[in-house]
């Protein structure tokens, strides 16, 4: 209390400020120490030196390949769900009285839960059906169809769980869009796709990137589907698994905290790179001048 | 010609999407309620036996009870240190405000795994992992920063000249949260706490890795239910998803009920408005 003395020297402090403590607390109690700690704990292996782990990952048959294994599931996954998002979103931003409902029938999807899609696939995409009988029935392919047990149907489960959500996401950023600006450019006689091309699009570069980086993170902890619904020992073992099987199956927490830096690593490497393009777009405000 | 085939192509991939996955649900459904159902259209008869099968051999009476306490227990939690955290952020400039927003974004940018195994370890190490407790600590990660985010544009929509009023006749911040933001704060409270509703009894990851036998959610015991199929007919883990899916499925149309879809997630705006 020695500067109480001083004069008015100094702003009184502004309690408002208290309100945040609790979260920031909370976070580097929960999120930040254990992060620090699993970092300390991936530079301490039980044997070997500091590198150990980071070195045993990178030289193991079954442990690096699946960071490949998980990108090469992850990046076409979020591609298609941000890529046919878009789209259909940009269609879904007029108000109009079917509009609420379409995209409760999209966003439906959300509820299902990996294991129901996983149940689902496998019965529908069976070797026994309905997909097979309708194909059949109709004469309009005979052989037999494997969508599931391989990359494919990962594939396809990640398109169904993370579609609504991208869908969602970009909906949201695309009506926050004030839609003077395409009137403003329809009277200067751009049609939609000039529209889409040159305002909506530019305008959308941050709300893309946003989503694309979360939709990424979804796929890419890619855990229950790449076992229920992939081949978990051959080309869907991904890195999560690596990672569980390492902290659950070896009980080896510092090897199973390399791999989960490693994860937050590429993840890292992923999210810089899709900011360093929206970086190229556009940067500006979103909404009209007044008046 | 162009726009007409493009506008077919939308149509025809977002009805083959809805299609198909209406289907897979039916397949499910079917599947759940049949009897013997080998390679025909539809099963040789019906029945409910799964459900009740499922029901014991799952127990999920108590699973469904823990599920409750665990989505309860955040939703709460992550109101109570998100919502304030969140009008600070929404209302004030403050040194370090740019760094402690990264803070809270990074929980959503990080996959679950990542930070969950060297989470788990520090929850073991003080003996809460297995718990209830521990598995309430881990969901809460993603949810506070997620209220943040959800309530932070909720609050600069109100006028800040409200609470100047109501300061200006003597309220203490206190006063001001409960007799002038929360009132207007009900629809976005609402719709977060929802939100974090549906995204907690959908949390796999964290609460895989953080569980006990008795602190299993509905998720992680379905999953689990699946991996020991061998042992038991497909048909009741079926009625476990389908019941799984109905509950989920229940909270979220409720949930849109409130909040229109378009306003869901948006964005944290960069320069606040200032207090007057």
């Amino acid at each position: 209390m020695a500067t109480a003395a001083a004069p008015i020297a100094r702003e009184p402090f502004d309690r408002t400020l208290l309100l945040v403590a609790p979260a920031g607390l909370f976070m580097l109690l929960l999120f930040v120490y254990p992060f620090l700690y699993g970092l300390w704990l991936s530079f301490t292996p039980k044997e070997g030196g500091a590198l150990a782990n980071y070195t045993h990952f990178f030289t193991t048959d079954n442990l690096w390949p699946t960071i490949w294994t998980t990108l090469r599931l992850a990046l076409p996954a979020t591609l298609i769900n941000v890529g046919l998002a878009l789209p259909i979103a940009f269609k879904m931003r007029i108000r109009t009285p079917y509009q609420r409902w379409v995209t409760t029938i999209l966003v439906v999807p959300i509820t299902l839960g990996t294991v129901l899609i996983a149940e689902g696939m496998l019965i529908y995409f069976g070797p026994k059906g309905w997909l097979v009988h309708f194909l059949q029935f109709f004469h309009v392919y005979d052989g037999t169809i494997r969508l599931t047990h391989n990359y494919t149907g990962v594939l396809i489960s990640l398109v169904v769980s993370g579609f609504p959500f991208a869908f969602l996401l970009i909906l949201s950023y695309i009506t926050g869009i004030d839609p003077g600006l395409a009137r403003a450019a329809a009277t200067l006689g751009a049609d939609p796709k000039a529209q889409f091309r040159h305002i909506y699009l530019p305008l959308l570069a941050p709300g893309l990137a946003m989503c694309f980086c979360l939709a990424f993170v979804q796929a890419f902890s890619v855990f229950p589907s790449a076992v229920l619904l992939g081949s978990p020992a051959g080309p869907t073992r991904v890195i999560s698994i690596a990672a569980y099987e390492a902290a659950f199956e070896v009980y080896d927490y510092s090897l199973a905290s390399a791999i989960a830096m490693i994860m937050g690593f590429v993840q890292l490497v992923i999210v810089v790179a899709v900011l360093g393009l929206r970086n190229l777009f556009y940067r500006g405000p979103m909404v009209g001048g007044k008046g | 010609m162009i726009d007409r085939a493009w506008r077919a192509l939308l149509l025809g991939l977002m009805t083959l999407f809805v299609v198909n996955i209406g289907l897979m649900i039916a397949a499910v459904a079917t599947s759940s309620f049949a009897k013997r159902w080998l390679g025909t259209w539809l099963p040789e008869g019906w029945t409910t036996t799964w459900y009740t099968a499922a029901w014991k051999e799952f127990q999920l009476d108590s699973v469904l009870w823990v599920t409750v306490q665990v989505v309860l227990a955040v939703v709460l939690l992550a109101l109570l240190i998100g919502v304030p955290a969140a009008y600070t952020l929404a209302r004030r400039d403050f040194p370090g405000k740019k760094p402690l927003m990264l803070l809270f974004l990074l929980p959503l940018m990080v996959p679950p795994i990542t930070y969950g195994i060297p989470l788990a370890t520090v929850l073991y190490k003080v003996q809460l992992a297995g718990t209830i407790y521990g598995v309430i600590l881990a969901n809460l990660i993603p949810a506070a920063p997620f209220v943040i985010l959800v309530m932070t544009p909720f609050i600069e929509q109100i006028d800040p000249n409200l609470e100047a009023a109501a300061r200006v006749f003597g309220a203490g911040t206190g006063r001001v949260f409960r007799h002038v933001l929360v009132p207007l704060l009900g629809p976005g409270i609402l719709a977060a706490s929802l939100l974090v509703l549906v995204r907690t009894i959908a949390m796999f990851e964290l609460t895989f890795l953080t569980a006990g036998s008795d602190s299993q959610t509905l998720v992680v015991a379905l999953y689990y239910a699946v991996f020991a199929a061998g042992v038991r007919a497909p048909q009741s883990v079926d009625a476990m998803a389908m019941i799984y899916m109905v509950v989920t499925l229940v909270w979220l149309l409720i949930a849109l009920r409130f909040v229109n879809p378009t306003q869901l997630v948006s964005r944290v705006k960069e320069h606040p408005q200032a207090v007057q």
